[in-house]
């Protein structure tokens, strides 16, 4: 093996100062070349938690067509108007009830592993200090890692409700809404483009999840404590929004209008829920995500 | 140092925290407000002859001085303690309270007058009398103190009736009280008055029963607690529940004799009167004279002050009608007049009980405290209706929202809007003994209706006629009474026309004539507005409203006509909605003739006349400020953390150092708790050379290291590599390759994948990653494509060393390369290291294993503690005169002992 070292060294440029850029780097080097997101995006793929995530979120559609299917309906149809005794009435009504069920905790846990693992992972594996010295800027592999992170987790969310939409078609069919608690009726068709709305808005709230946990991975080693913590976000805010006490303070929680987007499958849509949600989950977002990027900074990698 | 600043900082920062915490928790949240509970006794009676004690609570303004006076009156069945937190709530907003439990209530004594002239108003002008009396009291004059009065249902009234008969009250809020109380229990939506007004039975005996006996528990309490802004609901403490009172009260363990239980705390003249009425049905003019005596229709003209009328939207016993005729009998005399029509009532609702407050306060302050000076107070509009907003996105809660308008233009709306109504006569059956009957709303019951506006209402088959709109093709905003005319025809049956009150009547009696022909017949209708929806909603019966109307078809006619008035509302049908004009023969709350009948009924003019009032107008409402507010303080926060303290160092390159690989330069790092791991570390290293970097465990030579690939800051000195300082993600770092403190791979891709993404992600040029050379170096063979985490140390090792020579860098530095490494692999890595640098590229090598060193290195940096201990080629080292042990040889071992121990 001796030999092809030595080899390569005679084909290779001559070191030292020859056929290096005026910033001394590297031939072929540039720093706004590093870590591609294609790059990232393959790092990423391959790993179990991906394929874990992915097929749970794309079964759970399916397993509760099966339980919809096995379970026997007590009460007489059309008695009880919540969302959970219309998810059998069409294909977007299920998928409203998927959403409803799994927004809340399921497509946190997802979004917060994308996003809280994404740096804690490959400090835990030693691998992010070569990174850095290879080099990637401290900035920009953040923000690779950010795109990439929030791309799985854009996709996490929107493949579960796309999935439910396919399983509720395929299993109770393509029928107009019925808006639960009222009972009406709105076509089909004027519900989808309000339907991606709701995904787009579901999104959004996660964005603070997603925040969160990015934050607590470029500060541990340990993926499991920043998805940990920010699934205890989830969990303690959850818990805050209980205490009627707190009034209109509440609407600063982080998850208090996660379910806001009920309100944009009603007959006559209410957006206003929506656009605090938004407010607030962009205003927690962008400064958690300001902190991680300055902390990151100034971080000593010692991992 | 910087670990005790640190601590010191989180220590400061946890202390202020608790400090500001336990103050908020420990800081007296409101003054106490003062009270003075005392018995006042007043003479009263037709002839002044009757001592009444009652049980007073004086509230002194919450800051002192002479303030202006506010008396606080109760509500039917209830007591001065009904209403102790709105007048502490009042005394904190700088007033003088007093609450009284009213006479036949709580602790007083007497019998209850229903605010009749000679009784209650006199109580309460003797109360006025007190007021004036204390030192608390601002006066307008001598014995004439400063002095408005709330109250609600029961205790409205009574301030209407003492604002007639007492010019002292210079300001009143009454709340959902009545105008006529003989038109409230025998309403006629035909507008014939009470004496052909149909009983309103439900309501009417659970009036009286109120202040009657003991009530069992506190099951209904929408009389006591009907006015949430002076009376909270649920506080309502029933004349029979309070022991030792006087008068009718029943104290418990004694049977009430029969008298007490026929009239309770009333006064038997009422108490006579009730019952008479209560048995026929219908209003004699003895009754109506007597109840009207209690009711502000008697003193019309002479309530001349600012007067604040809040009357509940959802009210079946005092309805918006009430409210709406004191309005115009106040305002004839040119005194400024308030209207509310808020979402609560003796039917329940929200009750808005803050909202109320705020309102009553704001007209108190303004007529009695002179705050805003001359004209309206500027929070109290002419005309308010409290709208339904929807649920709040948030808590999920009913909101309220208030239109407004600058004048108030009775229930026949300031424009009127005709709906034309299809339907053809239909029969409508009245049922034997008036059952089953037709529901609109449950008196005393209005909290199972919910807040949600949920529609109790049922018709009962074959007692209803409808009558129905097109779908409306605009939204139509109904704010006072429709107008509709009905023809009624007697097919069969039907109860002896009256004409009017000619005593009582008799169910059986009523059967019998009913068989004849010919006389004169009574027809009673129910008259209902529903707003009905396509599709599978239920229709909805604004407020569970209805209005009575009897009619009489003469003797000889063949039909009787009418204008029937509904309810008065404010309700938003929506376009596409219908409007459904109901006519029920039976209403549960109501009395209904017991003669089976059967009547066709159809209208006189196929439409119905609703009123409008456009200027009634709810405040546009953007969304909540913060909505952008906070984004865009986020937005600039992230930006200024971010770009705050981002240095860009210019590259600080040194020309002349650019064939030097590594200079090393008062190199200083401190751990967090001030111990140096590095210490002023100097050293240079030549190109060509293979220098091996020595110390014993804790020498720093990781840190330093570290330190050379830009992961950690030095606290002092500099390293530089081709002439460029280090920083963190320095671009001449991409000619360094390292392998510092083990192998960093991602354990689920197989060696190759590793090398092959490892270099994508320093984005340079495929082919300048010589991957071929370098897998050969790793020696892994068909290893390579398993993922790594199957590797054994040595295979992740060989890989890592593989990966610091992609792209075969000018300096290679490698933390114990053969840790791992079996002897013949031992033996290839110094052959490789020392051709690397043959080819004027530099090696930098940390090792423990000294003779290794010996073997492969031409230069050694010895450290020991973070300091540079000696430097230079390894054979001076060898041969120096350092070397003084003697006998045992010029070993390097033997040498770094030396050094090292003799620094120990």
């Amino acid at each position: 093996m001796s030999d092809t070292v030595t080899g390569a060294a005679r084909t290779a440029p001559q070191a030292g100062g020859r056929g290096v850029n005026p910033d001394g780097s590297a031939p072929g080097y540039a720093p706004g070349r590093t870590l591609p997101l294609r790059v990232e995006f393959v790092r990423q793929l391959r790993r179990r938690r991906t394929a874990v995530l992915f097929g749970l979120l794309l079964a759970l559609p399916w397993i509760l067509v099966v339980a919809f299917e096995i379970g026997v309906r007590t009460g007489r149809p059309g008695g009880s108007l919540r969302i959970s005794d219309l998810a059998t009435e069409g294909g977007l009504n299920f998928a409203a009830f998927s959403l409803s069920v799994s927004a809340n905790f399921l497509l946190a846990v997802a979004v917060a592993v994308f996003c809280g693992d994404t740096v804690a992972s490959e400090a835990g594996w030693s691998s992010l200090r070569y990174l850095l010295a290879a080099p990637i800027p401290r900035d920009r592999l953040l923000r690779q890692k950010l795109v990439v992170a929030l791309g799985y987790s854009t996709a996490a969310v929107v493949c579960l409700p796309v999935m439910a939409l396919l399983a509720g078609t395929l299993a109770f069919g393509w029928n107009d809404v019925r808006v639960p608690g009222t009972g009406e009726v709105i076509p089909a068709l004027d519900v989808l483009p309000r339907f991606a709305v709701v995904v787009g808005y579901v999104l959004v709230s996660q964005l603070v999840v997603a925040a969160l946990a990015f934050l607590l991975s470029v500060g541990t080693d340990s993926p499991l404590g920043a998805v940990g913590g920010a699934v205890g976000l989830v969990i303690v805010s959850t818990i805050l929004q209980a205490v009627d006490a707190l009034g209109s303070l509440r609407e600063f929680l982080p998850t208090f209008w996660n379910t806001a987007w009920l309100d944009a499958l009603a007959s006559e849509p209410d957006f206003s829920g929506m656009i605090k949600g938004v407010a607030v989950a962009v205003t927690y977002s962008v400064l958690l995500i300001a902190f991680a990027f300055r902390r990151f900074r100034r971080r000593d990698v010692v991992a | 140092m910087r670990f005790r600043g640190r601590a010191a900082a989180w220590v400061a920062a946890a202390v202020v925290l608790v400090l500001g915490a336990v103050t908020w928790l420990v800081w007296p949240s409101e003054s106490r407000v003062r009270v003075l509970e005392q018995a006042i006794t007043v003479v009263d009676g037709p002839a002044d002859d009757q001592r009444v004690t009652l049980d007073t609570s004086f509230f002194p303004p919450a800051d002192g001085g002479r303030a202006p006076a506010v008396l606080l009156a109760h509500g039917f069945g209830g007591s001065k303690q009904s209403v102790r937190d709105a007048a502490e709530r009042l005394a904190r907003e700088g007033y003088a309270v007093l609450t009284w439990s009213a006479r036949g209530f709580g602790r007083s004594t007497g019998q209850i007058a229903l605010n009749s002239p000679d009784y209650e108003v006199k109580d309460v002008r003797q109360l006025v009398d007190w007021l004036a009396g204390r030192p608390e009291v601002l006066l307008d004059g001598s014995g004439d103190p400063r002095v408005g009065i709330a109250g609600g249902s029961y205790g409205g009234a009574v301030a209407l009736m003492t604002a007639a008969h007492d010019d002292r009250i210079d300001a009143i809020v009454p709340q959902i009280t009545w105008y006529d109380l003989a038109d409230a229990l025998f309403p006629d939506a035909g507008g014939k008055g009470p004496g052909n007004g149909v009983f309103k039975r439900m309501w009417a005996g659970l009036f009286f029963s109120r202040g009657g006996a003991p009530a069992a528990g506190g099951g209904i309490a929408s009389l006591t607690g009907a006015v949430p802004g002076a009376v909270p609901t649920g506080a309502g403490d029933g004349a029979g529940s309070t022991p030792g009172g006087a008068g009718g009260s029943t104290a418990p363990g004694r049977t009430p004799t029969a008298e007490e239980v026929r009239c309770g705390r009333f006064l038997p003249e009422i108490c006579d009167m009730y019952q008479e009425v209560a048995e026929t049905g219908r209003a004699t003019p003895e009754a109506v004279e007597t109840l009207r005596r209690s009711s502000p229709v008697s003193v019309q003209g002479r309530i001349r002050i600012p007067t604040l009328l809040i009357q509940g939207r959802r009210d079946s016993l005092f309805p918006l009608e009430h409210a709406d005729a004191n309005a115009r009998a106040i305002a004839a005399t040119g005194a400024p007049v308030g209207v509310a029509w808020f979402d609560g009532g003796h039917d329940g609702g929200d009750g808005e009980v803050d909202r109320l407050h705020e309102q009553t306060l704001a007209w108190f302050d303004h007529y009695l405290k002179g705050a805003g000076g001359a004209g309206r107070p500027a929070e109290v509009a002419a005309f308010t209706v409290t709208r339904d907003g929807g649920r709040d996105p948030g808590t999920r809660r009913q909101v309220q929202l208030h239109a407004t308008a600058d004048a108030y233009p009775g229930l026949s709306g300031s424009s009127r809007t005709a709906v034309a109504l299809e339907g053809a006569e239909q029969p409508v059956a009245g049922p034997p003994g008036g059952s089953p009957a037709s529901i609109s709303s449950l008196p005393g019951f209005g909290a199972l209706a919910g807040q949600g506006g949920l529609s109790l209402s049922v018709d009962m088959a074959g007692q209803s006629a409808s009558f129905e709109s097109a779908p409306l093709a605009a939204p139509l905003q109904v704010t006072g009474s429709s107008t509709v005319r009905v023809r009624v025809r007697v097919l069969s049956g039907g109860s002896a026309g009256s004409g009017g009150a000619d005593g009582p009547r008799d169910a059986g009696e009523g059967s019998g004539d009913s068989r004849g022909s010919g006389g004169a017949r009574d027809v009673t209708l129910f008259a209902k507005l529903y707003d009905t929806a396509e599709g599978t909603a239920a229709p909805i019966l604004p407020e569970g409203l209805v209005a009575p109307v009897r009619l009489t078809v003469p003797e000889g006619a063949e039909a009787a006509e009418a204008v029937v008035r509904l309810p008065a509302i404010d309700h938003r049908f929506e376009a596409g909605h219908r409007l459904r004009v109901t006519f029920t023969t039976t209403d549960l709350a109501y009395d209904s003739p017991d003669a089976p009948a059967v009547y066709a009924v159809s209208l006189a003019s196929p439409e119905l006349t609703a009123p409008v009032h456009a200027a009634l107008r709810t405040p546009a409402t953007g969304p909540a400020w913060w909505t952008w507010a906070l984004p865009l303080a986020a937005v600039v926060a992230a930006a200024a953390l971010v770009l705050a303290g981002r240095r860009r160092p210019a590259d600080e390159h040194v020309p002349e150092l650019d064939a030097v690989p590594l200079r090393i330069e008062g190199l200083t790092k401190a751990y967090r708790n001030g111990e140096r791991a590095v210490d002023d570390l100097s050293f240079t290293v030549e190109r060509g050379q293979v220098l091996g970097l020595l110390g014993p465990n804790g020498a720093g030579k990781t840190t330093t290291m570290r330190m050379m690939m830009g992961l950690i800051r030095p606290d002092a000195g500099q390293i530089r590599i081709f002439g460029h300082r280090v920083v963190p993600g320095a671009p001449v770092l991409s000619r360094l390759g390292s392998f510092v403190e083990g192998a960093g791979f991602l354990p689920h891709l197989s060696g190759r994948a590793n090398l092959e993404l490892y270099w994508k992600a320093t984005g340079r040029p495929a082919a300048d990653a010589h991957l071929e050379e370098a897998l050969e170096i790793a020696g892994l063979g068909g290893a390579l494509e398993r993922a790594v985490r199957t590797y054994s140390q040595g295979m992740r090792q060989r890989l890592a060393i593989a990966q610091a020579m992609l792209g075969l860098p000018d300096l290679l530095v490698l933390d114990e390369p053969t840790n791992g490494l079996d002897p013949p692999q031992i033996r290839e890595m110094r052959e490789v290291l020392i051709r690397y640098a043959a080819r004027g590229r530099t090696v930098i090598v940390s090792s423990h294993l000294l003779a290794e060193v010996e073997q492969t290195c031409s230069h050694v940096v010895v450290m020991h503690r973070g300091r540079l201990v000696t430097a230079g080629p390894v054979s001076e080292l060898l041969s120096g005169d350092r070397v003084r042990s003697g006998g045992t040889g010029a070993r390097l071992e033997d040498v770094f002992l030396d050094l090292i121990g003799e620094k120990a």
